[in-house]
């Protein structure tokens, strides 16, 4: 059973299953293992970003496309739904509203960048995407009327997912089931669904003629298939299920602004949540985007107390401040690009088959 | 016979997953032109690549003048005087003539006498001098990348395909220049498909196919034996269909 | 050279100009007049525009040079704008006494000596990121777009390392603060001292790439580098002068735009790196023409546009982006490819 809900596509590592299957018991038991609201939002965040950086691996790792507009589905997910409840009250109907538009917008968009520039090469490609997004997230930022501007909006969710709605009168495992709990579980079912989906795609007939043009467009397209529409259309599937991951991350967080959906430093963390974690697996998005969000709330304590620990040493201290986490991680995605390039997860296989 | 100028033993290479040279034998004597036949994709343009470093053999020795060349970058194996002259033909485009024959003149400015002597061999050179090169017609370019390849007094100069889409009339000017060029003693190597424009230049001749030497001898016999010009280039033809 | 006189032109082909791109921003310059309105503030937009454009392009020619001969686009090219600012920061705060001085000569050298460190600096820096950075992945675009991303996180971070996070004063020589009035008009003064180096580095880099055998070379390459290394130049080292000259160039226009803003974060790269990538595209990877001409476009778009929608005005910028790659795929000026 479980070798058909992965598409056939397992693992291949011990460690790495045995990685993966913390991961899931931690996420699946979030709410009833961790005390607190840090953890859970943790997790939460954790399941937002696996189905992010999953998506974006569908373009980078699977398809060879670099993309620099992956967070701006994203944030069209978050503005889809978030203004939607905003705007029309906080009701289902105007949720599923709000993310069919996202989802209807967010394809558009993608069906037409990509037409206008999948033809040309694939720096050509980085550097309009990064232009569109960038002016995409200034806008966002400036018609203040629409979207709540550099403030953003904060809205209210339904009812049924407030952390005043009491589901049961009776604490289970000790854990009093509120709303939220029920938000966390929306999603992380969703996650896990995306995820699997995700699975099923790239080991579909159409994700190995995707693999097929990363691997030599040439010779795809002399085989017959049409490259620009097995372009476009990973294009606009990559880009939906980034607008879901928006969805998601809208309710949730019950915010949505231009700095937590838009911004291109989440541009550049998603890129390293895949890098690391290792391109074309989509294992390596999971491996990636929790090792990468621990490491943005946990690393940096460490680092804290190893800053005061040199504190009388010149430099060092700047180095190990607690702010500069993303300069040893920027280090560890050069060195994975150059040493590792299949990311944690082919390193773990690799091993596997060296053994 | 004296040692030849450039030697190929076994030479392969690979290009990506693909076996294009197989082992390839070549001997160029000196002060003579050699002549590479066979059919399409029969390895001649990456055996002068080869020769030239653009792509590195894999495996087998290339030895010139004595030392090995195998490997080397390109611009090296440049310096030790070896023109070349692509099928491509190479011309920079967005340069005019003049500009062109200065980069080809990499030790200094070419001096007059060398520069006529070549407007001799190539006189549209000369008309079209201040012009960006790109505007040249298929045959002028021909005649300026060989020209770039002689600016300068070169040992071995290695020609791709110098015929390819010219009209016969330039045909016949590039058979003068090359014969112009054998009375200077350069020592050629020239790839061709056009037999009857090699027969009337070459002294001795290769024929490769699949990835191979498969024949070596003069040109004069080759020229001589119709049997044996239907079995080796016949043959090839057929094989190509 | 020897024998080098024009020879006759009777039936010579003639040399196509392509002059139709350098009509559109004139054209745009005029469309934008009534719609303004007032003739003066149209012209202090126009010379804010140029000013802009000239820095824009300052730092995006060295940029495209280098894509255009070795086929490396240095998405780290951003942390040299940032690098270089902070370098020039570093010599000009110490330098107070002249920059506040009321001696333009006294201003101008603090200028001088900011700008020479900072291009020495980005320029060494440049030449550290070729070597460890960029050269394993020649060749491989998709590894060179993350690695060069991933220098400029590491870049931006050591920025913060170095100096320190929060906003810093730009301190603008005192004789360059101010406008000369001509008539009606208001010249800011600082704006037109960016236009005059704008203009200088592109005159100097036309006379270096037409009139000097570097600049062949380097033209060549761009076009055919395998045909230069078979005529037995070594590129490698062109290639690493070439990096060396764009990252202080890029250092170069790093300072004039702190100045220009008189403040300067970590981040200052990452806003005008978008509009330099727009300009590159609209120009052509590897024109140095279409670059200057595409900076001014972007630069006169914005500020009108600023203007008079300031909500729109980059989404102004792609637009404009958008509908030159229609009219041109290749940009303004494509640099023939072998």
């Amino acid at each position: 059973m479980i070798q058909s809900a992965l598409s056939g596509d397992l693992p291949r590592s011990r460690i790495l299953s045995f990685l993966l299957l913390a991961i899931f018991v931690a996420l699946a038991f979030a709410p009833f293992l961790f005390s607190g609201s840090q953890p859970i939002n943790t997790a939460a965040k954790i399941c937002i970003f696996i189905v992010l950086v999953a998506s974006y691996d569908l373009l980078l790792g699977y398809t060879g496309i670099v993309s620099f507009a992956h967070t701006m589905f994203f944030g069209i997910g978050g503005y889809g739904v978030g203004l939607a409840l905003y705007g029309w009250g906080p009701t289902w109907t105007s949720a599923g509203l709000g993310l069919a538009i996202a989802l209807v917008v967010g394809a558009v968009l993608a069906f037409v960048i990509g037409l206008l520039s999948l033809r040309v090469r694939a720096i050509f490609y980085a550097m309009i995407t990064l232009a569109v997004a960038s002016a995409f997230a200034i806008l966002a930022g400036q018609l203040s009327e629409y979207t709540g501007g550099e403030d953003g909006r904060s809205f209210r969710v339904p009812p049924l997912l407030r952390p005043a709605t009491v589901l049961f009168d009776v604490p289970f495992l000790g854990v009093r089931v509120d709303g939220r709990i029920l938000s966390y579980y929306l999603v992380f079912f969703s996650a896990l669904l995306l995820l699997l989906a995700a699975l099923r795609i790239v080991n579909s007939p159409f994700g190995r003629v995707l693999q097929a043009i990363r691997e030599n467009d040439f010779r795809a397209e002399a085989l017959g298939y049409n490259v620009v529409y097995y372009r476009t259309v990973a294009n606009c599937l990559a880009a939906g299920m980034a607008v879901l991951a928006g969805a998601m991350s809208a309710i949730w967080v019950r915010y949505t602004g231009p700095d937590t959906t838009l911004s291109f430093a989440i541009m550049l963390d998603i890129l390293l949540m895949v890098v690391i974690g290792g391109m074309g697996t989509l294992y390596g998005a999971v491996i990636g985007a929790a090792l990468f969000i621990l490491a943005q709330n946990y690393l940096q304590k460490l680092m804290a107390i190893a800053s005061e620990a040199t504190a009388s040493l010149p430099l060092i201290p700047h180095l190990l401040h607690p702010d500069r986490w993303l300069l040893w991680l920027g280090v560890l995605f050069i060195l994975s690009v150059y040493f590792f390039p299949s990311g944690i997860v082919g390193k773990l296989r690799e091993m596997e088959r060296g053994r | 016979m004296s040692e030849p100028l450039l030697s190929l033993e076994g030479v392969h290479t690979h290009i990506g997953q693909y076996h294009i040279l197989q082992g390839v034998d070549l001997v160029v004597p000196r002060g003579e032109l050699t002549v590479l036949l066979g059919r399409n994709g029969a390895g001649k343009t990456t055996t002068l690549r080869t020769i030239m470093g653009l792509w590195p053999p894999s495996r087998g020795t290339i030895t010139f003048d004595g030392q090995s060349i195998g490997g080397r970058a390109t611009p090296d194996i440049a310096r030790l005087r070896i023109g070349y002259v692509p099928e491509s033909m190479g011309v920079f485009a967005d340069l005019t003539v003049a500009e062109n024959m200065r980069l080809a003149a990499r030790l200094g400015p070419p001096d007059a006498a060398r520069l006529d002597w070549i407007f001799g061999l190539f006189p549209a050179l000369k008309r079209f001098w201040q012009l960006p090169a790109g505007l040249l017609s298929g045959g002028q370019k021909q005649m300026l990348s060989i020209a770039r390849a002689i600016v300068e007094p070169k040992a071995l100069i290695l020609i791709d395909e110098p015929t390819k889409g010219i009209a016969p009339a330039i045909i016949e000017g590039m058979i003068a220049a090359f014969k112009e060029l054998k009375r200077a003693e350069t020592t050629i190597l020239l790839v061709e498909q056009n037999f009857r424009f090699a027969a009337s230049l070459g002294d001795t001749v290769a024929v490769m196919d699949d990835g191979r030497i498969v024949h070596r001898g003069t040109m004069e016999a080759l020229a001589a034996d119709s049997v044996l010009q239907t079995r080796l280039l016949g043959l090839s033809l057929a094989a190509h269909q | 050279m020897a024998t080098t006189s024009s020879p006759a032109t009777t039936d010579l082909p003639r040399t196509p100009r392509d002059l139709l791109p350098v009509f559109i921003a004139p054209i745009i310059a005029l469309v934008a007049l009534p719609l303004v309105g007032s003739p003066t503030t149209w012209v202090t937009l126009t010379i804010a525009a140029l000013a802009m454009g000239s820095m824009i392009f300052v730092i995006a020619s060295g940029l495209t040079l280098i894509f255009g001969l070795m086929d490396v686009l240095n998405f780290g090219h951003g942390a040299f704008i940032a690098i270089g600012a902070y370098m020039a920061m570093t010599v000009l705060v110490p330098l107070s006494g002249w920059v506040q001085s009321d001696a333009l000569s006294l201003n101008l050298a603090a200028l001088l000596l900011a700008v020479i460190a900072a291009m020495i600096g980005t320029g060494a820096l440049g030449w550290a990121f070729e070597r460890v950075i960029v050269r394993p992945v020649y060749g491989q675009h998709l590894k060179q777009i993350l690695i060069t991303m991933g220098g400029l996180i590491v870049a931006e971070q050591l920025i913060h390392v170095v100096w320190g996070g929060d906003q810093k004063p730009m301190p603008l020589p005192n004789g360059l603060r101010g406008a000369i009035t001509v008539g009606d008009f208001a010249l800011e003064k600082f704006r037109l001292l960016a236009v005059a180096v704008g203009l200088t580095v592109f005159i100097v880099m036309q006379l270096v790439l037409n009139r000097t055998k570097v600049g062949l070379l380097i033209r060549a390459g761009v076009e055919n580098r395998e045909m230069v290394e078979a005529l037995g130049y070594r590129i490698r080292q062109l290639f690493v002068g070439v990096f060396i000259a764009g990252s202080a160039l890029a250092g170069l226009g790093g300072t004039l735009w702190a100045l220009y803003r008189e403040t300067l974060t970590a981040a200052i790269g990452g806003d005008i790196m978008v509009l330099v990538f727009i300009v590159i595209i609209i120009g052509g990877l590897g024109s140095v023409g279409g670059c200057f001409l595409g900076a001014i476009l972007v630069a006169l778009m914005a500020n009108y546009t600023g203007y008079l929608a300031p909500k729109i005005a980059v989404a102004s910028n792609i637009l404009l982006m958008v509908a030159i790659l229609m009219w041109r795929p290749q940009g303004l000026y494509p640099v023939a490819r072998r």
